[in-house]
């Protein structure tokens, strides 16, 4: 049997409380820092505007095409490889004229009179309101998916749990958000899913780990809170890895083989995983010991029920 | 302990061999194809039509290799895309006039499997290329065209009550008319609310004037809202079915908005050209007494607009509209009996009526028609009125060549938009885009899986062969039920495919972690089997629940790409907790469970 941990030994997790409230308080805060000095880099899907992917046969001239572009009358337009040398990126901001939506056609029409072989790969354009609209029902998403989170834990554990669970994970959310402020990276529809999405997954780590916590607390009758705690992560420590290690592999492979729309996708995710391990062990339960969680608040109501599913999921 | 009834190994048999046959499709790939299907909506695909396709493509000299009848059209499948580019011109040549005519992709799957209803996952526009727009239609427009038909209707009404009014003027949706006495304008409440009940009438009793403030009531407003989003998405299905698109979408979105789907679409320009378009037709009479000099310093006569022709000569047209492009009931282009290109209009029987007494009242003078473009008017023709026109029937001359009569019959045929539209989203994706993202995606799943299998097997040993097994059966349980349901497939939608997969690999990771913590508490094999399954089982719950409550809110609030990343999610969590506990159960109890002094397991 391979095992890469050792679990015998209990790791004293609650007694590195401080250290890691601290190193979590720094990213936190850190991540604040770069969304608010930053701001993240709204995609064309909440900002509106105009996003053309193009590709040439031969390596392209981005000064040429963009003062071709420039001469045309595009005064704010932005031109980039994208990928290769080959593929470009013409990017132009939100138009306010009525006819914002034949903005593309004048500028594949300016491109196709340079240089005839130029493609048309891709065209994204978001009118203002749209683009606000997107923006709108996103944070609404972000939401609805916390309070509902937050609701279901409340119901299947206790208010304590709910309560640091969603702390553990807002504070993954706001350092996804903060990296991608801090490194400029593109923050589009797609990110935000991948962040709803992770959002929904690492609270299964805290709910693995609290499942575990509350099973424990019956079972360990003589050790203290803090100690069940540090049994409970440490059982739960090598599944926790495995688990995410192997969504890990998979995310990855979506970084190297999904191609550029999938590239930030998957950095929030990999970001998303990798502090979704941190804070549901290192966030999560020292915030449950914070607010003060006891053996009362689960021998009181577990008396009357029996079976696998009243006596808690054990892992 | 560790065994399961026959039945439930038969069950998941049989699942696994229907969730097989309607993955099954998905790797036939797409023949070309050509579909043809009535202009009409009235009309149906038959037989007749199928022979007359048949004999067309033949007299062509291709062969089709199948042709069919399917739902409204007819479908010809071709084995080279350049036969089916050939049949698609002898089709259009053919059948073009009463007839769409697309190219389109077919699946190459078998007839057997078709007639069980296992089709290939519907692909997104991101997949496939195509254009996919959202257009927002201008409501205020539509009720500022009310209120201009709001003014013609009081004015003919005072007329025929005989009620003397001293103007009639509106601004923006308010109509306002003005009285000299009292009486008349209470007269004029009195008729008007008679015969137009949808209209708010209330009167103002000014120092030496008198007036009613006229607006439509609220729930009639709601109505011509409503109308004119349906009367659009009307009309654009028209124009589309004009383009020549195989597969369309256009449905309304909210309350003001519509969405159109060109799947394969490439020509871009023309499409956003043909929908973008509000051309309306207006006919009215020219002001021959108006000075035209004057009027193109400025000095514009009351109730007259000062237009461009077609020849850049300035020509002053009266403001009442005679006709407009709702009473056109057909269009085509052709030429007049100079050989010049111009465009044959049939009215309908009102627009006929009015056509005949206007032209009757008016012989001698002259006559201007319209066409009002993105905002801009132009008078096309302006000819003077030889002789009463009855009958409906009407010819346009001053168009510049043929493809210009041609393309002004399309418009007007398509009819006119109740309101104008602008386009507020695109999203154009290429074809080499489309198969690239295929690819990508394609790759990503098969990578990640490759390497989660690897390392499960390493990991876990013959557990993690079952737990892999089980992993590939999520992964025919959720393509199936993606084909199945026909929900589109998009590039994030692929994305989230193989992230179920590494996330649903977590609920065998539970249950391996659970049977090996009870091998070390010393429980024998087959105890540690069966209580590392049965206690897992509440933690892969709760956990796939939470997911769960993501994936429902994106879709609930998503769009586009988005829900089907949300589709994906919610469905292969479903599958997962399936085939992770079920499917891999079966497996441990079919290898170990009749052993009853098991010693070892390999996990």
């Amino acid at each position: 049997m391979i095992r890469f941990f050792d679990v015998d030994r209990v790791i004293p997790f609650m007694r590195y409380g401080k250290t890691t409230t601290t190193i979590s308080l720094g990213t936190f805060i850190f991540a604040v820092w770069a969304l608010w000095a930053y701001g993240l880099n709204l995609g064309v899907d909440f900002t509106g505007g105009t996003v053309m992917e193009v590709s040439y046969s031969q390596p392209a001239q981005l000064d040429q095409i963009r003062g071709s572009l420039e001469s045309t009358g595009f005064k704010e337009v932005s031109v980039q490889n994208f990928g290769t040398s080959r593929d470009v990126l013409v990017r132009l901001p939100v138009s306010k004229s009525a006819n914002a939506a034949q903005i593309s056609e004048q500028v594949m029409a300016t491109l196709r009179a340079n240089n005839p072989d130029v493609v048309l790969k891709k065209v994204d354009f978001v009118g203002p309101q749209v683009g606000k609209e997107l923006y709108d029902n996103g944070a609404l998403a972000l939401f609805v998916v916390a309070v509902g989170i937050m609701i279901y834990l409340a119901i299947r554990f206790e208010w304590r749990f709910a309560v640091s669970g969603m702390i553990a994970n807002a504070h993954d959310v706001v350092i996804i958000l903060g990296m991608f402020a801090f490194f400029q990276w593109e923050f589009t529809l797609t990110v935000l899913a991948g962040i709803l999405a992770i959002l929904g997954y690492s609270v299964n780590e805290s709910v693995v780990v609290f499942d575990r916590i509350r099973e424990n607390i019956r079972k360990m009758r003589k050790a203290s809170i803090p100690d069940i705690i540090d049994a409970s992560i440490t059982q739960t420590f090598s599944r926790t890895i495995i688990t995410h290690l192997s969504t890990q592999i998979v995310v990855l492979a979506m970084f190297f083989f999904g191609g550029e729309a999938l590239h930030n996708f998957a950095l929030a995710l990999t970001i998303g995983i990798m502090f979704g391990i941190y804070s549901s062990v290192l966030v999560a339960s020292p915030l449950l010991l914070m607010l003060g969680v006891k053996r009362e608040h689960f021998l009181r109501e577990d008396k009357p029920k029996e079976g696998v599913t009243a006596d808690g999921a054990q892992v | 302990m560790n065994r399961y009834p026959l039945w439930k190994y038969l069950l998941i048999g049989l699942l696994l061999v229907v969730a097989f046959l309607y993955t099954l499709p998905n790797f036939y790939g797409e023949v070309p194809a050509v579909q043809v299907s009535p202009l009409k909506t009235t009309q149906q695909a038959d037989e007749a039509l199928l022979k007359q396709a048949e004999a067309a493509v033949l007299a062509a000299g291709v062969k089709s290799d199948s042709a069919f009848i399917d739902g409204n059209s007819v479908k010809l499948r071709f084995a080279s895309a350049d036969e089916q580019i050939k049949a698609k011109d002898a089709l259009q040549a053919a059948l073009g006039d009463r007839n769409t005519v697309a190219l389109n992709l077919l699946s190459a799957s078998p007839q057997w499997l078709t007639s069980i209803r296992a089709l290939p996952m519907y692909l997104g526009l991101d997949l496939r290329g195509g254009v996919h727009f959202l257009l927002q239609v201008d409501m205020k427009a539509a009720l500022d065209k009310a209120a201009i038909r709001t003014q013609g209707d009081i004015r003919t009404e005072l007329r025929n009550g005989k009620i003397r009014y001293s103007r009639i003027a509106r601004e923006g949706n308010q109509v306002e008319v003005k009285f000299s006495t009292r009486d008349q304008r209470d007269a004029a409440i009195q008729a008007l609310s008679r015969a137009y009940p949808d209209l708010n009438l209330t009167g103002r009793d000014g120092a030496e004037e008198f007036s009613i403030a006229v607006t439509l009531k609220p729930e009639a407003e709601r109505r011509i809202q409503e109308f004119a989003v349906k009367q659009n998405i009307q009309t654009l299905r028209n124009r589309v079915n004009e383009l020549g698109v195989a597969e369309p979408v256009i449905q309304q979105q909210g309350v003001d908005r519509v969405v159109v789907q060109l799947p394969g679409v490439q020509d871009t320009a023309k499409a956003k050209d043909i929908l973008g378009r509000t051309a309306t037709l207006e006919i009215r009479l020219v002001d021959e007494e108006g000075d035209v000099n004057a009027a193109a310093a400025g000095q514009i006569p009351f109730g007259d607009e000062l237009y461009q022709s077609r020849d850049g000569y300035p020509i002053l047209v009266k403001k009442d509209v005679v006709l407009t492009g709702d009473s056109i009931t057909d269009a085509s282009p052709g030429f007049d009996n100079n050989n010049r290109p111009a465009v044959h209009i049939n009215l309908d029987g009102k627009g006929a009526r009015i056509f005949k007494d206007v032209t009757r009242e008016n012989v001698g003078r002259r006559m201007a028609i319209l066409l009002i473009e993105h905002g801009q008017t132009e008078v096309i023709t302006a000819p003077t009125i030889q002789e009463e026109i009855g009958g409906g029937r009407v010819q346009i001359t001053g168009m510049d060549s043929p493809q210009e009569s041609s393309d002004v019959a399309l418009l007007l045929r398509a009819g006119a938009l109740a309101a104008p539209m602008t386009i507020v989203e695109e999203r154009t994706v290429g074809p080499s885009m489309g198969k690239e993202n295929i690819a990508k995606g394609f790759n990503s799943n098969k990578w990640g899986f490759v390497a989660v299998v690897l390392f499960m097997i390493f990991y876990y040993r013959v557990f993690g062969v079952f737990s892999s097994l089980a992993l590939a059966a999520n992964g025919l349980f959720l393509i199936a039920l993606l084909s199945m349901l026909q929900a589109t497939l998009t590039l994030p939608g692929l994305a989230g495919i193989a992230l179920t997969l590494g996330m649903a690999i977590d609920a065998n990771v539970l249950i391996n972690e659970r049977v090996r913590e009870e091998l070390r508490n010393g429980a024998s094999p087959q105890a540690a089997i069966h209580a590392g399954y049965e206690r897992a089982w509440a933690t892969i719950l709760d956990s796939n629940l939470t997911t769960l409550i993501a994936g429902i809110a994106l879709f609930w609030l998503g769009s586009g790409p988005v829900r089907g990343f949300a589709v994906v999610l919610c469905l292969g969590i479903l599958t997962s907790m399936f085939s992770a506990v079920t499917v891999s159960r079966a497996m441990v109890n079919l290898t170990y469970g009749r052993k009853p002094r098991l010693s070892k397991v390999s996990i």
